[in-house]
This record gives C-alpha cells, structure tokens and sequence, in this order.
C-alpha cells in the first residue's frame, strides 16, 4: 500500500507506524468509495426512467444502512485510540529528556533556518534580539551569557547523529513557518513568541542515503507555512552522521570558536 | 404630457426594479450575476498560476505583457504577483464565489418562494446586504492596482506576515468588513423569514430539504462570522495604529528590531480566523446538499429517503460545526489533550455528513431516475463530494496530518468538496431554477455538453493533487516545488493539472452560451415544468412582485412523488386533495 500511496523514503523511527495509519486510513477510504461507488452505479443502471417507469413511493425498506454507518464510526474509533490520540501525544508529551537526547534550537526566519548547538557544556546561550546582525550573528547569541562561549551556530544546515533522539526547539524571528524533513515524518510550524519541541530518532544516515541514491542525495528541511516571497526557496539540508563523525564534526566546529575572533576562521 | 409623465414614472421605477431593488427575486439575481462573475474572476487568477506551476519562470505568451512590469515583467511572473494571486484566488471563491451564489443567490430567490412567503421578512436589508457584498467586492477588486498589489498573505491571513504585508492587506481586511457585514444582515434575515413567513399548513417537518439547509447556514453564518469581524478590526488596527494583537515582542524582520509594542499573539488570529472558517466549509456545503436532494427527489420521482434523519443530521452537522476548528491548527504546537479532543470531534462530525450522503445515494433505490441536465450534476456531486469528505479523515486525525499538512492534499481535499462539489451543485441548481427565474428552459443538449468535460477536467484538476500531496509536496510554492528533491516524482502532474484547469475553462462556454442565449428563447417553460411538488412552483415563471397571485396553503410534506392513491407521480404542497383519499392528506 505505501508504494501504492507513493510515501516518501522514510528514515526515523516513529515514521513506520505513522505511515502506517495513514495505510490504514487509505484502506478505508477505499473500500467506502468502493462499496459506496458499486451501490451508487448499480442504482443508477437499475432504477434509470427507462427500465423503471414507474418510481416506488416507499423505495429501500431495508434499514442495512444504519450497519454500515456503524461500521464505519466502530472504524474511526479504532483510528482514533488505536493509532491517532496515542501516535500523536508521544510526538507532543514524550519529548525525551537532554541527557539522552541531542537537542538543537532552530530558529526560523525569511528565508532560512538557523540552528543553535548549546556544544559540549549543554547549556544554550541568552539570545537576544537587540544583537541580531544579519552577516555576523543571525540569533543574536549572546557570547558574554553563561554557557554561551561554546555554542554552535549554522545556517541551512542541520547534523544529528544517528539512531539518538534529536529534539529540535522550534522558533521564529520574524512570521510563521513551518519545519519540515520529510523522511522524518516529522513536520511543525515555527511561531514567533513562541518555542515548541519536536522529537524523532533518525536511523539511516546521510552516508547509507548516498550509498542507494548517489552522492546527491541531501535530506531536506523545507517550509511549509507561506511566509512571504521566498517561501518557495527556504531550504536548509539534515545531515545524519555516525555517532562518532557527528562527534568528529561538533569537535571541528568547536576548533572555529576557540579564537575572541570569530572572523579569523572566515579569512 | 400624461404620457411622459407616465414613461417619467417608469424610468424611476427601473432602478428602483433592477438595480435598488428590494424584491427578494431580483436580489438574488443581482447575487447570483455577481457571484458568478467573481466566480469566473477568481478562476482566471487560477489559471494565471498554472502556468507558472506548469512552467515556472517562463513568459506566458501573448498576454503576459499586459500586467506590466510590477506583476509580470517580459510576462514571467513574480513572487510576489503570484502570492497575490493565490490570497485573492481564495479569497474571492470562497466569500465573493460560493458563499454569496449559495446563500445571497439561490437563498434569495428559492427560500421566499419555498415558504410560501410575498418576500423576505426585511426587504431594504437584504437590499442593504447585497450592497455592502457589493461594496466589499468592488474593495476586493481594487486592491490589485494599489501601492504593492493585492493581499499576499494568503486567503487565510496569518499574521505576523498579513501584519507586515504591503497596503493590499489593509484593502482585504476592510473588504472582507463589508462582505462579513453583508452576511451578517443576510442571515438575520433568513431566519426571520423562514420561521415567521411560512406559508399556512408549512411546519417545519413539511420543509423542503433546501429551506432547512439555508436556516441551519443562515446560524452558521450568524454565529461564526462575528469572530472573524471583530480579529479583522483587531488586524486593521495593528496595521494602522500599530496595536499588537498579534505581534508578540522582539520580532526581528530583514535584521530589522520590530517596534510593534508586542505582547500578542499570531495563534489568537488562526482560531479566531477559524473559528469561522470552518463553520464556513459547512457554509460552502450545507446549500449545496440542499440543491441537490431538491433535485434528486425530483428527479428520481418519489420522496426523500431518510428525510427526517437527513435533517436531524444537518442540526447536528451545524452544532459540531463549531467544535472543529482547530484541526486546521494540528501543527501550531498544539497539547495532546487539546489534539485529541478537535480529533474526536473531526471525527464525530463526519458521522451526520456520511447519513446524509448515504441517505441521498439510497433515496436512488426505487426511483425511476431521469437524467436530465440538473440531475447529471446533481448525481455527480455525490461521489465528489464523497471523495472530499473521505480524503478529510486523513487530515482529521493529528497524526496523519503531520505527514499531509499543508500539502497539495490539502488543497485536492477541499477542492474536491467545493469545486465539483459544490460548484456542481450550484450548476444544478441553476439548471433546475432557471425555468423558474426566467420563464424558460435551459438547453439540454448544452447542459450536457457543460457536464461531461467539466467533471473530466475536474478530476484531472484535482486527482493528481493527491497523489502530489502523498509525496510531501507542499502548497503555496512560487516554483511550484521545482528546487526540491521530494517533489521530483511529482512535479510533472503540474503540467496535467494545468491543461486540465484550461480544458475545464473552456468546458465553461456551453454554459456561458445556454445562460445567456436562452433568455432569448420565448417563455414557454410554464409554471411548473419539472412536475415538481415544492412551493416555488405553485407562482409563475417568472413569478411578479409578491410572488403569488394568491397565497398558498399547504396541505402536505414537501416530496409526495409516486404517492400510491394519486395518479399522478407528483402530488404538490400547495394542491388541496383532489384525487387523493383525504386520509392521505397528513404525512
């Protein structure tokens, strides 16, 4: 059924039994159009003026109906509790904590998708708007702040490692987005003022992706909020390392930090 | 000089008949006119971007260069151009399309007549109501040639962006003021007419199905839109005297600080906004089921099955109606226990919508079904609108919606109830009225022509939406997704969708053609020649100023076709018994 729906490469580990309810729900959808469909054709052949000239006044006595509007509420109940209400509040309720977990702040703005790494010390830095600049600090990260020395920032481009919860905090600067990467399954709009989380377990890396696609092969982030002109191109890219070359690339950007100058690193 | 003074009288008189009427009929003529041109109006926006999402960044030949160099410079479109017009695409089907053809139009001019009544309970309002829609359009239409063009912030208008858009926005906020205020007055209207003009002998339960939808819209209208007027002022006001009702603090825009004072919120307006808008769906839809089980039951010549079921189910569809709302707003961050409660309900609400389209399907069986012009719409509304109610599960539940949200699902879903939803409703509709409104019958042989290609094209419209939906491609794209991967597999439906949209334009010449040509035809139609039982047929076609030469009585339930004791397949309201025994007479 997927292949038949035409879902996307997947690559997380909630996103099988999302897919799967959507299946489910398909199948449904199906087999009422089908079975609804078949009555409606049959009726329309068999009742048409020109084999049936004269209507009944009582018509369908049979009350059969009623099963099947049964059956179909007993369906959306089983989607409802057994799929929707409990696939859902694990992505709101059962946000993994930091200490097992990596977790990244990204900050929306027209037209792109800053990412704030606390690095090896786990604690994010103030941000505040009053320090954004648009070329040197497009958070506004405050250095002085506590916890802040160590702290990454990127522009457009995520890395996770594989196979551990990634918690993103999601926000905005300026108007709505919405954050997606779809081979996550995981999709959540970025609201200015606000901050909310959204958790998944990445299980296939960028690397394996390439090794089955070709070295093109990029996960997306992409918008899916209309914010403004360039809402068709904000697009950042995920990359999903190894545990240890997502060590390997936190270290290397840590060796960028280390001068008072950022601007060393730049040339 | 009596002579001229008599022709003096008459040329007063022509703008006090055509234009400042207060006529019920002549007003929801002036609506349904109105309606379907910004219907056509809208549609041409959509054609317009189907060619950029055909072929992106390419100049549209001929005609490109006449929007000039803001819109489309060398006739390749600009974001921004065509932001606006998808805002205005949607803003106008919806509010200056569907709703005003559905309620102002046919709601006009059925219901009074429906009822039995001389006309609406308040005449100069629904005058008043129809200029301010009018008023709101004009609005509407001249926002594109201000500073910046029309609204781009889409038809839904979230803030901050609809806070910070160029002066289009404000146009928009102050149009659709007008067009709410234009509602507004139309309900209160309705649902003084309908429960204080009924003809006598008309109780509730003799209703034709159409009067009820129009008195459950007509509190959907009422009770749903105030949300909406008082959230555009609060947006007017932020835009104008820099209020903050949805600004929170420390926005930084283009590297700019903000100095909107903050302390707002950008998620106040989504449920304010749909807090009507989806009550506003059932708007869209609830006049279109009633069309169609008129035209059903009269085209299948024997009663509505299931009528009080049906209508049962239409109270409560409206009641739900207003606990669904934030299902638009799944992914704004929303708690579990809030999710799973706007779930449920999405879910309780499809339970009336699949009795009331099972009950029209079974109302088949048994009938002896004649496939004229409004039924053939009518019929194929059935299905479309089944497939726009099942492709809703999906987005209903919190879940799945993560996966399909804001993609081309969304858009098939609605348009699948909408378009060849409604819309075909709104067809029949005007297929099946037309004798009434006219004293004339439209072409069937033009009719036919109009259905068939219209309901291919339709499909090939909105069909492949789905399948582009299912591969993650979102809405809204100037490119049309072209930078993305995911979109690859699915990029080259946008060409057939195009095509598709430009087929179903010219699907619509038939129809333009039989709607015009036909008022020349001599009036021959009579007064009653569906062979239908409901009120409306009991006037003249076209019925005069007080609609009845005498008042109607009414003596039974609204679809007594094939009635076992008559010998004739239809047995109207308004006949006292005849042939019939007298013990027939109650239903």
């Amino acid at each position: 059924m997927d292949r038949f729906l035409g879902l996307p490469d997947l690559a997380s580990e909630h996103g099988a039994r999302l897919d799967y309810a959507t299946e489910l729900v398909h199948w449904l959808m199906f087999a009422l159009f089908i079975i609804w469909g078949a009555l409606f054709v049959f009726i329309l052949f068999r009742f048409r003026q020109g084999r049936n000239p004269k209507a009944s006044y009582k018509g369908l006595q049979s009350h059969l109906s009623s099963y099947g509007e049964v059956a179909v509420a007993v369906f959306e109940v089983v989607l409802l509790l057994g799929f929707s209400i409990p696939l859902y509040s694990e992505r709101v309720d059962d946000v993994p904590d930091q200490s097992e977990a990596v977790v990244v702040r990204v900050i929306a703005e027209q037209f792109a998708w800053n990412s704030h790494y606390p690095g090896p010390d786990g604690i994010f830095g103030d941000t505040r708007p009053e320090l954004i600049d648009v070329e040197s600090n497009p958070i506004g990260l405050d250095r002085e702040s506590e916890g802040a020395a160590d702290d990454v920032t990127t522009v457009n481009q995520l890395h996770l490692p594989v196979d551990k919860p990634a918690v993103i905090r999601l926000s905005s600067k300026d108007v709505i987005h919405s954050f997606f990467i779809l081979a996550m399954r995981v999709k959540q709009d970025a609201i200015p003022g606000m901050e909310f989380p959204l958790w998944f377990v990445p299980t296939v890396t960028t690397n394996e992706m390439r090794e089955k696609y070709g070295d093109d092969f990029n996960y997306e982030i992409g918008c899916s909020q209309l914010c403004g002109l360039g809402h068709y191109r904000m697009r950042g890219f995920a990359t999903i390392h190894s545990q240890a070359d997502f060590d390997a690339w936190m270290e290397e950007e840590q060796s960028y930090l280390g001068g008072e100058d950022e601007d060393e690193f730049w040339g | 000089m009596s002579d001229h003074e008599h022709e003096h009288h008459e040329e007063l008189s022509f703008w006090r008949k055509y234009v400042f009427s207060t006529d019920h009929k002549v007003i929801g003529i002036q609506y349904t006119v109105t309606a379907l041109f910004f219907l056509f109006f809208g549609f041409c926006l959509m054609m317009l971007m189907r060619w950029q999402l055909a072929f992106p960044g390419k100049a549209l030949p001929i005609i490109g260069a006449l929007f000039g160099a803001d819109r489309m410079p060398d006739g390749i479109m600009l974001p921004e151009f065509y932001n606006q017009l998808g805002a205005m695409h949607g803003t106008i089907m919806v509010f200056m399309g569907v709703v005003p053809l559905a309620v102002g139009g046919f709601g006009n001019f059925v219901v009074p007549l429906q009822i039995g009544a001389p006309d609406m309970t308040f005449p100069r309002l629904n005058m008043l109501s129809y200029w301010c829609y009018f008023v709101g359009g004009v609005i509407m239409f001249a926002s594109f040639f201000v500073p910046g063009g029309a609204a781009q912030s889409g038809w839904t208008s979230y803030p901050p962006l609809s806070d910070i858009a160029p002066s289009g926005q404000t146009w928009w906020l102050m149009g659709m003021m007008a067009l709410i205020f234009s509602s507004l007055l139309g309900a209160i209207n309705f649902i003084t007419t309908i429960i204080q003009l009924r003809a006598p002998g008309l109780t509730f339960f003799r209703f034709p199905f159409f009067v009820w939808a129009q008195f459950v819209t007509s509190f959907l209208l009422l009770l749903a839109f105030p949300p909406l007027q008082a959230a555009s002022f609060f947006q007017l006001m932020d835009r104008v005297f820099g209020t903050s009702f949805f600004m929170p603090e420390g926005l930084v825009i283009s590297g700019q600080l903000s100095e909107a004072t903050g302390g707002g919120s950008p998620i106040l307006w989504q449920h304010l906004f749909w807090f009507l808008a989806h009550p506003e769906v059932y708007v869209l839809i609830l006049p279109a089921l009633g069309i169609v089980a008129e035209v059903i039951a009269n085209n299948t010549r024997r009663p509505l099955w299931g009528y009080k079921s049906m209508v049962y189910s239409l109270i409560f569809l409206g009641f739900m109606s207003f606990i669904v709302w934030a299902h638009h707003m799944f992914l704004t961050g929303m708690g579990s226990a809030m999710s799973a409660f706007f779930q449920t309900t999405t879910m309780i609400i499809s339970i009336p919508s699949v009795i009331i389209l099972t009950a029209l399907i079974l109302s088949l069986w048994g009938g002896s079904i004649r496939f004229t012009t409004p039924m053939l719409f009518a019929l194929a509304f059935l299905p479309m609108f089944g497939i726009g109610g099942l492709t809703g599960l999906p987005l209903g539940l919190a879940s799945t919606d993560i996966h399909l949200h804001d993609t081309y699902y969304v858009i098939g879903h609605f348009h699948y109830v909408v378009a060849p939803g409604t819309l075909f409703a709104m067809f029949a509709g005007i297929y099946y009225w037309y004798p009434k409104a006219t004293g004339r019958k439209m072409s069937d042989f033009l009719g036919k022509l109009h259905f068939w290609p219209s309901l291919i094209f339709m499909n090939g419209i909105f069909m492949p939406m789905m399948i582009q939906g299912l591969a993650g491609m979102q809405r809204r794209l100037y490119d049309g997704g072209e930078i993305y991967a995911h979109t690859q597999t699915a990029l080259h439906w946008h060409k057939v969708i195009s095509i598709s949209a430009w087929g179903l334009a010219l699907a619509q010449i038939p129809f333009i053609i039989n709607f015009f040509a036909s008022l020349r035809k001599p009036k021959t139609a009579g007064d009653n020649p569906w062979h239908s039982t409901t009120l409306e047929w009991a006037a003249p076609s076209p019925p005069p100023h007080g609609n009845f030469t005498e008042l109607p009585t009414v003596y039974r339930a609204a679809y007594e076709y094939s009635h076992p004791d008559h010998d004739e397949d239809y047995l109207p309201q308004f006949q006292a018994d005849a042939q019939a025994k007298p013990a027939a007479a109650t239903p």
